[in-house]
């Protein structure tokens, strides 16, 4: 790691890097969510400015898409599939799973910070439902036993690294 | 110049202006709430529509909108135009019943509540058409409001819905609402809007509170006129 970069400083590099102006601005935030797993809202500030778009006009585009999050999320953000495939195979039953194993409810937060639950309407990988993506990796036919191999997994991981 | 027949009468439009213009040059009324002389049109109402006919082919279209052509057909009145401008009018009365206008609108029309329809009881009489946003941003310029989240949370506001550090207190959301949605109570040297209580200027001639001060010095810096004219009321200039 190199040495920690305020929100403000590390935001005007992204926008320095996309160039000012509302066409870059998806990019912008994107990168911000990247940067910081959410939006934070003095980064929103920052970039408003630094790109010459009112305030107005960012705030519309991050409440507007369902990707960007403007509250903080975990280490792990575990994206169950909610779509007709994934539903008809069993996804309510892994979402119910999930939330009493992390103890809560989609669009929230563990306390511990390792686990952000969400549920989005399709990924495109059909054949696989159910599928649950965590972070980038796509895990298909999740069983409610494979849950819980998942959820241990990645906190092995965790605490090794 | 392009020539049309608009419910039957020969109609004629310069190029480049919009059917409701010349509709309503013809006389012929059009039951409207987002356009606006002031603002870009959106047609984000849809109870101006239309039916147009080009060749065989007949076509509803919004008419605050659609550019004029030569040799269009326009009905204005036909069983299709009215049933579509009913269905809008029913839908938009069931998201915001407390509207009076859009009561008197629906009364007018003939359009009763339907009981088929959940009514609405969280959404105020925003209709969603935008124009508090357009004219902050194209009139006013400072684009303090805009419509956030979407779908059915979809609701206007300022960012964070906190007080704006760039609103002047002008009003003009307020006045160019077509349903009154928006709230400004003005009580002699205050105002409040969007959450925010702005100072008053007096008038330095007749004493009367007439315009937030945020708003005068906004005036004084983009056009270099200074505060002490600023601070004599339209009135007593």
């Amino acid at each position: 790691m190199t040495k920690p970069i305020s929100v403000a400083a590390k935001t005007r590099q992204i926008v320095k890097k996309h160039g000012g102006g509302k066409s870059a601005m998806i990019a912008v935030l994107q990168d911000i969510q990247e940067a910081f797993n959410y939006l934070p809202k003095e980064a929103l500030k920052t970039a408003a400015k630094a790109m010459n778009v009112p305030m107005s006009r960012v705030y519309e585009a991050a409440t507007f898409y369902t990707a960007f999050s403007l509250k903080p999320r975990g280490k792990h953000i575990v994206k169950i599939c909610k779509g007709t495939a994934c539903h008809v195979r069993g996804a309510a039953i892994l979402q119910d799973r999930f939330e009493t194993t992390l103890g809560i409810k989609p669009g929230q937060t563990t306390a511990d910070g390792n686990f952000s639950l969400e549920t989005v309407n399709c990924v495109g990988a059909c054949a696989l439902g159910p599928v649950v993506v965590i972070n980038a990796d796509y895990h298909g036919q999740v069983t409610i036993n494979k849950v819980d191999k998942i959820i241990k997994k990645i906190n092995e991981e965790g605490a090794q690294s | 110049m392009v020539n049309m027949m608009i419910d039957g009468k020969k109609v004629s439009a310069p190029k480049g202006t919009m059917l409701l213009e010349s509709i309503r040059g013809a006389g012929i009324a059009v039951p409207t709430l987002c356009a606006h002389e002031a603002i870009s049109r959106s047609g984000a109402c849809r109870l101006c529509v239309v039916e147009i006919k080009k060749g065989n082919r007949t076509r509803i279209v919004t008419s605050c909108l659609y550019g004029v052509e030569e040799g269009l057909i326009v009905d204005t009145k036909s069983e299709r135009v009215l049933n579509v401008r009913r269905l809008v009018m029913e839908l938009l009365l069931a998201r915001c019943p407390e509207s009076d206008v859009l009561q008197k609108m629906a009364r007018d029309m003939g359009v009763e509540p339907q009981p088929r329809y959940a009514v609405d009881t969280d959404k105020g009489k925003c209709i969603l058409c935008r124009s508090c946003v357009r004219v902050c941003e194209e009139v006013v310029g400072v684009s303090a409001i805009g419509l956030f989240s979407r779908g059915s949370y979809k609701e206007v506001g300022t960012p964070y819905n906190e007080k704006s550090d760039v609103c002047i207190g002008c009003g003009a959301c307020v006045y160019v609402c077509p349903t009154g949605h928006i709230e400004m109570i003005s009580t002699g040297d205050k105002r409040k809007i969007w959450g925010r209580t702005f100072k008053m200027q007096a008038c330095s001639k007749c004493g009367k509170f007439f315009a937030p001060v945020d708003q005068l010095k906004f005036i004084s810096k983009k056009t270099g006129t200074s505060m002490e004219e600023l601070s004599v009321c339209t009135e007593c200039r």
